[in-house]
């Protein structure tokens, strides 16, 4: 049967158009086209790698930004507490020293009353010394109009300033 | 047994063949087509079924009456017709014109003959056998006479006018020279071949310029089917790591496989079976063995005459089959290319036959939508088949380069 027996013809043709077949499509097309292929593929590669990385520096960043923030936020918490220590301070402060000035003015006051007492009481006494002389004088100037009652009075004192 | 020959009815047969299988590849061109879109396939393929059955059974009829009427007497042999239709030939027939009739012309691409005789090298066209195959007409070419019996060449001996047969019908006086002519086979070869750096070199080409590589143009169409090859068959079978020296060969196989069985489908090509020739799945599975041969480490040779791992009788009982096994494997690949496509040709060729064969219209339906369903079956069998050759020869440089493993 000549239907499975190879021909050398055929064969001969093959080997040697099947060679240069493979020779030029593998230097022509398959190189070319793999090495396209490929290129791609590490392409997408590195893509995707640096599409990583920039996530994971986006994190990075995310987490810097949120330690910042606590921390500004821990900063703006002891500024407030200091201030508010501050403040508390400055007003105990101010209470104590309007304490003790409104002390001073009221001990000043207290003695300026007193002294103000005293003078007036001084002049009050004097006043009174004055006018009771007066009062005096003009009673006795009463009393002494006649001559009578003038030696009356005399002899009253005498009387009263006995000799002892 | 005198062989009657009847290529009269056979002619017929070959431009009825001609016009089905034309329609059933178009119809199957027109499936694929269809399946982008779902409705318009389902319409579709209704009415190209319809319109396939009455065409044929119409063609069929017409045909069948007239062969009847005009060679009544004449005996159809669906054995030479098909072998005839599988086996090489001399020339590219195309088309026979005026058929049966006095100014009967044949429409043929002649092809050279080539010949290495005793002394030296002889060439002429095929052409100048005038289409005869019966070893009639002889052809003088410098001084030395060539027939062309049933699609060889017979070089006729020294004195001998005519080619004479003994009881068995085979040439007495005539010998074989060494024929490297370029067949209808070899012809295919070198079309598909021309195909074959068409589509290629211009889908490389489509990355050129293209700072994105993305492939565009015929480039999205080939590079699926490469990376197929580099993904599914190469990178699998041989290993990550050594797969890409034999990316090159694994891919020119797959393509000129497929390309050669889809070619033998096609009937304007008019049936050049190169993929179901035994001497080119010879050479193909001949490629494979030297590559697998020579990339062979010594992992590959120790498991051949020294099976690691068993004992010693076992080794000894082993290595022969080994041995055998080393062979049988290119074997095996020449032979299933072989048969399939063969097989493949021989089944649409003899379920057209049954016409003629029964002599009656009526078997036209039957096989018609067999040849139908057969074709569309070997238009799957032509990539599975150049699937199967690639993975395998694959599978075997992955074992001839697999690493000693613990």
């Amino acid at each position: 049967m000549d239907l499975v027996t190879p021909g050398l013809g055929l064969v001969f043709w093959t080997v040697i158009t099947f060679l240069v077949l493979l020779f030029i499509l593998r230097k022509f097309a398959w190189k070319p086209i793999l090495g396209a292929v490929s290129e791609r593929e590490e392409g997408i590669k590195t893509a995707l790698a640096s599409a990583e990385n920039a996530r994971k520096e986006m994190e990075n960043l995310q987490a810097d930004n949120e330690r910042i923030l606590k921390e500004a936020r821990a900063e703006r918490e002891t500024m407030l507490k200091e201030a508010r220590e501050i403040k508390n301070k400055l007003i105990a402060d101010a209470k104590e020293e309007a304490q003790v000035q409104a002390n001073n003015m009221i001990a000043q006051a207290q003695a300026a009353i007193i002294s103000e007492k005293k003078a007036a009481m001084a002049e009050l006494k004097s006043q009174v010394a004055d006018l009771s002389i007066e009062i005096a004088e003009k009673v006795v100037r009463g009393e002494l109009a006649n001559k009578d009652k003038q030696m009356s009075l005399v002899e009253s004192m005498l009387g009263d300033a006995k000799l002892n | 047994m005198p062989k009657t020959s009847s290529f009269y009815v056979s002619k017929t047969m070959r431009k009825l063949l001609f016009a089905n299988s034309f329609y059933v590849c178009t119809f199957a061109a027109n499936l694929k087509q269809g399946i982008f879109n779902q409705n318009i396939m389902a319409l579709n393929t209704l009415k190209h079924f319809l319109l396939l059955t009455f065409f044929s059974a119409f063609s069929v009829a017409v045909m069948a009456s007239e062969t009847k009427d005009e060679n009544s007497g004449e005996r159809f042999d669906p054995k030479e017709m098909i072998m005839h239709h599988v086996k090489d030939a001399y020339g590219m027939h195309i088309l026979t014109l005026n058929e049966g009739k006095e100014n009967e012309t044949h429409i043929t691409i002649p092809l050279p003959i080539i010949l290495w005789t005793d002394n030296g090298l002889v060439t002429f066209m095929s052409s100048e056998f005038h289409h005869d195959y019966d070893g009639n007409v002889v052809v003088e070419k410098d001084g030395k006479k060539f027939v062309n019996f049933h699609e060889k060449i017979y070089q006729l001996n020294e004195g001998e006018l005519a080619l004479q047969f003994d009881e068995e019908h085979h040439p007495l006086n005539a010998e074989k020279p060494l024929d490297f002519s370029i067949t209808r086979n070899v012809f295919m070869m070198w079309f598909s071949v021309l195909v074959l750096l068409l589509i290629f070199i211009t889908a490389a080409r489509k990355y050129n310029n293209n700072d994105s590589k993305l492939p565009k143009g015929i480039a999205g169409f080939v590079e699926p089917l490469v990376l197929f090859v580099r993904d599914d068959i190469a990178k699998p079978m041989i290993g990550e790591h050594k797969y890409k020296r034999f990316m090159p060969y694994l891919l020119t196989i797959f393509f000129f496989i497929w390309i050669n069985n889809i070619f033998g489908l096609i009937p304007i090509f008019n049936g050049a079976n190169l993929s179901g020739n035994i001497a080119f799945t010879m050479t193909m599975a001949l490629f494979t063995f030297v590559i697998t041969t020579f990339s062979g480490n010594k992992n590959y040779w120790k498991h051949i005459f020294w099976m690691p791992g068993v004992p010693v009788p076992m080794k000894i009982f082993l290595m022969p089959i080994e041995i055998v096994g080393m062979f049988v494997k290119p074997v095996s690949l020449m032979i299933r290319l072989f048969a399939n496509i063969t097989a493949g040709h021989i089944i649409v060729l003899a379920l057209m036959s049954l016409i003629f064969i029964f002599e009656t219209v009526w078997v036209s339906p039957i096989s018609v939508l067999f040849s139908l369903f057969i074709t569309i079956i070997e238009i799957v069998v032509t990539a599975i088949q150049a699937y199967i050759f690639t993975i395998l020869s694959a599978l075997y440089f992955g074992m001839a380069t697999e690493e000693e493993h613990h």
